[in-house]
């Protein structure tokens, strides 16, 4: 992997994780509720993310981590709940309110979502362009954060001529181009193979390390989330049903986190919701 | 009955539901109009691809039809001795009607389809999302400067339709039935008013905000794969068409009157 010493990914943040104010946490949870016609996904989820912390949410297909972390980036309105960024209630923001704030963000889609018409360098910078960077500068940038994420000579190609691992790549350098202080990862490592995932692991692990960046992912991958995450959360009939530090994944005896970890089709999981049907499935 | 009640009554909500996103999408892109960003890039980008990349196919479709009219007019009017009424028949229908309308069609079917496939394919892989993640109000930067682009440009291309078709029509009266060219134009400027020129690009206005408005919506909004990308695309194409059909007659009915 290539190094790049002199890139500035530190962010501005940094200073909070040594601070002693930084007892308030970053991202606050509380009550949150959704539900889509008579299917409730989100139901009380409550969940707290400290300044600097790195922490991933399991959970089964279905649990509703995606619209978890939907509602948190103002994609799907909740039905209740509050949450609370740097103690301010995003849910009561107006829309461009909410935009501004936008640019502390960065978020890596399961699928990239490279924009098809612009190019990779285009797609790299286009947070800093639509901050009125002038296009040279916001170019350079670009390609400091592809070199970092160990892509060279591709800033002019289109998204359509990548792979899948290194659009997932070239998403994860937008994500991180304009220097977020808080950073979402929908699936960082699904669909690559494991020497890619292992790649991306080690860039976010990076990340993390380099900037001190407020994290919250959500995988399935449970090697994935031990290596990227302080903590590790699992989502389960919509509500967060325990949080561990991820050096306990393999010795925590929650029933509910053994069968997920251990990937046993039958447990206290499927004892409830739509795990009733997954049982009944198996039966059959 | 109550299997008929209950499609008619799922046939409103659906109708309601669709008015309710166009009557919002189209509110929510006006509001935005006034302030900045505009994106004049997107726009310039917009107006060459509804506008200059449109130009073939309107050109050949104006171009036929002012032929055609000319042609089936002569046969008409030659029973009755009034062959020299083909050039004003043409170019009224012409700017009147045919020209925003068939326009309207041939725009519905190439820019609205391509504003509802490219939305719809940006919705489901999340790029839309991905906009709202990087700062970037998706309103804003997709569907305002396509709307502005296609309002702007079916005026510009029912004018150039509208010369095109005249000159079909003029064309084959001349060369093919053997008329006379002074008479056929003197007829024609003779009984044409400013106003029916106008009117045709108040329609020609019209009709590009309703394919500007449906096929981002329903591209917008589009779910469920690249399924739901191939029928938000067919229902751009079929609602924009009727909608086109539908609001002319009414058109026609306020203005002229």
């Amino acid at each position: 992997m290539h190094e790049h010493p002199d890139l500035r990914l530190l962010p501005y943040r940094m200073d909070v994780r040594m601070s002693s104010e930084a007892i308030l946490p970053r991202i606050q949870i509380r009550g949150l509720c959704k539900r889509f016609n008579n299917n409730t996904v989100l139901e009380d989820v409550d969940l707290d993310i400290m300044p600097g912390q790195s922490t991933t949410i399991i959970g089964m297909s279905g649990s509703g981590k995606s619209v978890l972390i939907k509602c948190i980036l103002g994609l799907i309105k909740p039905d209740s709940g509050e949450i609370l960024i740097d103690g301010e209630n995003w849910l009561l923001l107006k829309e461009q309110e909410l935009l501004l704030r936008m640019q502390r963000i960065g978020m890596l889609f399961q699928g990239a979502a490279l924009f098809d018409s612009l190019s990779v360098w285009e797609n790299v910078s286009f947070a800093l362009l639509r901050q009125n960077i002038g296009k040279k500068e916001a170019r350079e940038r670009a390609i400091e954060v592809l070199e970092w994420v160990g892509l060279h000579d591709i800033s002019d190609l289109m998204p359509a001529e990548l792979s899948g691992g290194m659009a997932k790549r070239v998403g994860l350098a937008r994500t991180i181009c304009h220097k977020p202080d808080i950073v979402f990862f929908d699936e960082p490592t699904t669909g690559l193979d494991p020497i890619m995932s292992d790649v991306i692991n080690h860039l976010i692990v990076r990340l993390h390390k380099d900037s001190g960046t407020t994290m919250l992912s959500i995988t399935h991958d449970l090697k994935s989330a031990a290596m990227i995450s302080d903590r590790i959360a699992l989502l389960c009939h919509g509500r967060i049903h325990r949080q561990i530090p991820s050096s306990e994944l393999d010795s925590d005896q929650d029933p509910m986190l053994r069968q997920f970890v251990e990937g046993r089709a039958q447990g206290p999981i499927n004892r409830s919701h739509w795990g009733q049907k997954i049982e009944e499935a198996i039966q059959r | 009955m109550i299997k008929l009640l209950t499609a008619t009554g799922k046939l409103t909500e659906a109708l309601c539901i669709h008015l309710g996103l166009y009557a919002a999408t189209f509110t929510g892109t006006v509001r935005r109009m006034s302030s900045k960003p505009w994106y004049l890039r997107m726009l310039l980008q917009q107006a060459e691809e509804v506008g200059v990349q449109s130009l073939p196919v309107v050109m050949l479709t104006a171009l036929f039809t002012g032929m055609v009219l000319a042609l089936q007019s002569y046969i008409v009017f030659h029973r009755f001795a009034a062959e020299s009424l083909t050039g004003l028949v043409v170019s009224m229908s012409l700017v009147r009607e045919l020209g925003p309308v068939l326009v309207g069609l041939m725009v519905a079917g190439r820019v609205g389809a391509a504003f509802a496939a490219e939305l719809g394919t940006m919705r489901v892989t999340e790029q839309i999302d991905a906009l709202w993640t990087l700062s970037t109000d998706p309103v804003r930067y997709l569907i305002m400067p396509r709307l502005i682009a296609v309002t702007l440009m079916m005026p510009l291309l029912v004018v150039i339709a509208d010369f095109i078709g005249i000159y079909g029509g003029y064309a084959i009266s001349i060369y093919l039935l053997d008329q006379n060219p002074s008479v056929y134009i003197e007829n024609t400027t003779q009984y044409m008013e400013l106003s029916d020129f106008y009117t045709g690009l108040v329609k020609a206005g019209f009709f590009g905000i309703l394919i500007g408005i449906i096929g981002c919506t329903e591209g917008f909004n589009c779910k469920g794969g690249a399924a739901g990308v191939g029928t938000a695309t067919t229902r751009a194409v079929v609602i924009s068409c009727m909608s086109i059909l539908i609001s002319d007659y009414f058109l026609t009915a306020w203005m002229f009157a």
